[in-house]
């Protein structure tokens, strides 16, 4: 069975899933990767909610739709055709990098999922299960079968100082599929099977 | 000599867009081993989805066009200079294509020059040869996969891993191991044992360049190139690390002469995307493959 998620998620819909579970998103996301992170967490967080003055037209965008929303660990290849951006190849990138900066933006934005591969660690993993939200894993490598998922970019913010791949893309998805690998309830696919797979070694080289 | 770069360009594309025939059927046997309907079958599913259409759509299998790396075989009497500028010509070219993603940035400030153009970016090695034909070979590595490479020195006595071939199996699944699925497993491993710190890395790649099942003559590399299938496959890592049958389609790896003093065993890990072409120029006719 398929969970359909719909931005912005409740936090029922987020307790209803369990590691294992595939999903599918639709609604609006937000792309976002290390310069995004570092760039929310220094500007909106460290701050305490008051950017500077510059700063404040995205914050409020985030602060509404990243309330119940989700974030995707992605550096797209984007086209520009008759001046309306769209995807043309959008899997996810390495999320590990952003596990200094993932539990304050869930925390801070009352976000719901993040979307990304190869999983996070503890903190990110403490975040959802206290503030009731999930990592989807979506499968690393497919950037045209997501690509053909977003299916309006509606906006892209700053794409000057950050370039294409670190910008925040504003996209409607439908049907996004991914995998629940960490879940409300402190479960982590991840944890799971690193600690089986350094056990096996273990017994591998054991001489 | 004539200009290649739009040859060059459809190499990109091709590269980019069309995933070798000996990895695609290598995911298709990958998937007959996986449970029905778990997570690791819906992974190499997608995967082939995803291959199928960016192959149709002509698009890049991943948007992680990755580092491109150009191996340049050249007869006597071509110009390299001019052969690179070409090449970076056609990397510009097909950056405005979407075959690739601006992905040169600034080492400190971080900053995209936008075109794929760079300081010391894309890599071009040069190597002269006999033959009276240009080949050259294309592979994209791609950020996550490139991130879980690892170089060892040996000895190394946390993994126990003296001077020897025990020591390069040690070394190799320790690194799949830390890779998890961070790599995008299912991958590949270039392992390469001996050089100097840099010639041993370059070296580990250049295994990757070789067809999907294809063994080192010496039986007894041969051998542990098969070992280090099985036994990583054992982990149980699995498609994406989601666990399952299989974490990597093959290893291949090769040795170099070393110093006495150093004993370097390097493993290029190449993810499931594991995009590398090649193609040939003799007089007016270009062949890929």
């Amino acid at each position: 069975m398929i969970h359909k998620l719909t931005v912005p998620i409740s936090d029922e819909a987020i307790e209803a899933l369990h590691v294992g579970d595939q999903v599918e998103i639709s609604g609006v996301i937000f792309t976002a990767r290390d310069a995004a992170h570092k760039y929310m967490v220094e500007q909106f967080i460290k701050t305490g909610g008051n950017p500077p003055e510059s700063e404040w037209p995205l914050y409020e965008l985030l602060q509404d739709k990243l309330n119940g929303g989700v974030i995707y660990h992605c550096g797209p290849v984007v086209a520009k055709d008759a001046g309306q951006w769209h995807f043309v190849a959008a899997g996810p990138t390495t999320s590990i990098r952003e596990e200094v900066y993932q539990d304050l933006v869930i925390e801070h934005f009352n976000l719901k999922g993040v979307i990304g591969k190869g999983g996070m660690g503890p903190r990110t993993l403490a975040a959802c299960q206290k503030f009731k939200a999930v990592y989807l894993h979506a499968v690393g490598g497919a950037g045209t079968l997501i690509a053909e998922r977003v299916v309006e970019v509606e906006d892209v913010h700053k794409l000057k100082e950050f370039g294409v791949p670190e910008a925040f893309w504003q996209i409607r998805v439908e049907g996004f599929p991914a995998v629940v690998t960490m879940d409300s309830h402190g479960a982590s696919i991840h944890a799971d099977v690193a600690a089986q797979s350094e056990a096996k070694l273990q017994e591998l080289v054991a001489a | 000599m004539h200009d290649l770069t739009e040859a060059f360009v459809e190499l990109i594309r091709r590269t980019s867009t069309d995933l070798p025939a000996d990895m695609e059927q290598a995911l298709r046997e990958a998937r007959e081993r996986e449970a029905a309907g778990s997570a690791a079958q819906g992974a190499l599913d997608t995967m082939l989805v995803n291959t199928e259409m960016s192959r149709a759509k002509s698009r890049p299998i991943c948007q992680d066009t990755g580092t491109p790396i150009f191996e340049v075989h050249y007869p006597v009497g071509w110009s390299t200079r001019k052969l690179a500028a070409q090449i970076k010509q056609a990397v510009t070219i097909a950056t405005e294509k979407s075959y690739l993603r601006p992905n040169a940035v600034d080492a400190i400030s971080g900053d995209n020059s936008g075109d794929n153009s760079g300081v010391e970016f894309p890599t071009i090695h040069f190597h002269e040869w006999d033959e009276d034909a240009i080949q050259v070979d294309l592979m994209l590595k791609g950020g996550g996969c490139e991130n879980v490479g690892a170089q060892y020195s040996l000895p190394n006595a946390q993994l126990k891993a003296g001077r020897d071939l025990e020591g390069v199996r040690r070394a190799a699944l320790d690194a799949v191991v830390k890779a998890q699925g961070q790599g995008c497993a299912p991958g590949v491993l270039g392992i390469a044992v001996g050089g100097d710190r840099g010639a041993s890395y370059a070296f580990s790649k250049q295994q990757l360049f070789r067809p999907l099942g294809d063994r080192n003559p010496d039986p007894e590399l041969a051998a542990l190139e098969e070992t280090i299938k099985d036994q990583a496959n054992e982990l149980g890592i699995g498609p994406m690390g989601f666990g399952g049958q299989t974490t990597v389609l093959d290893v291949q790896m090769d040795t170099m002469h070393r110093l006495p003093a150093s004993f370097f065993v390097s493993v290029s890990y190449m993810c499931w995307a594991n995009r590398r072409r090649s193609m040939t120029v003799r007089g007016e006719e270009v062949t890929y493959r």
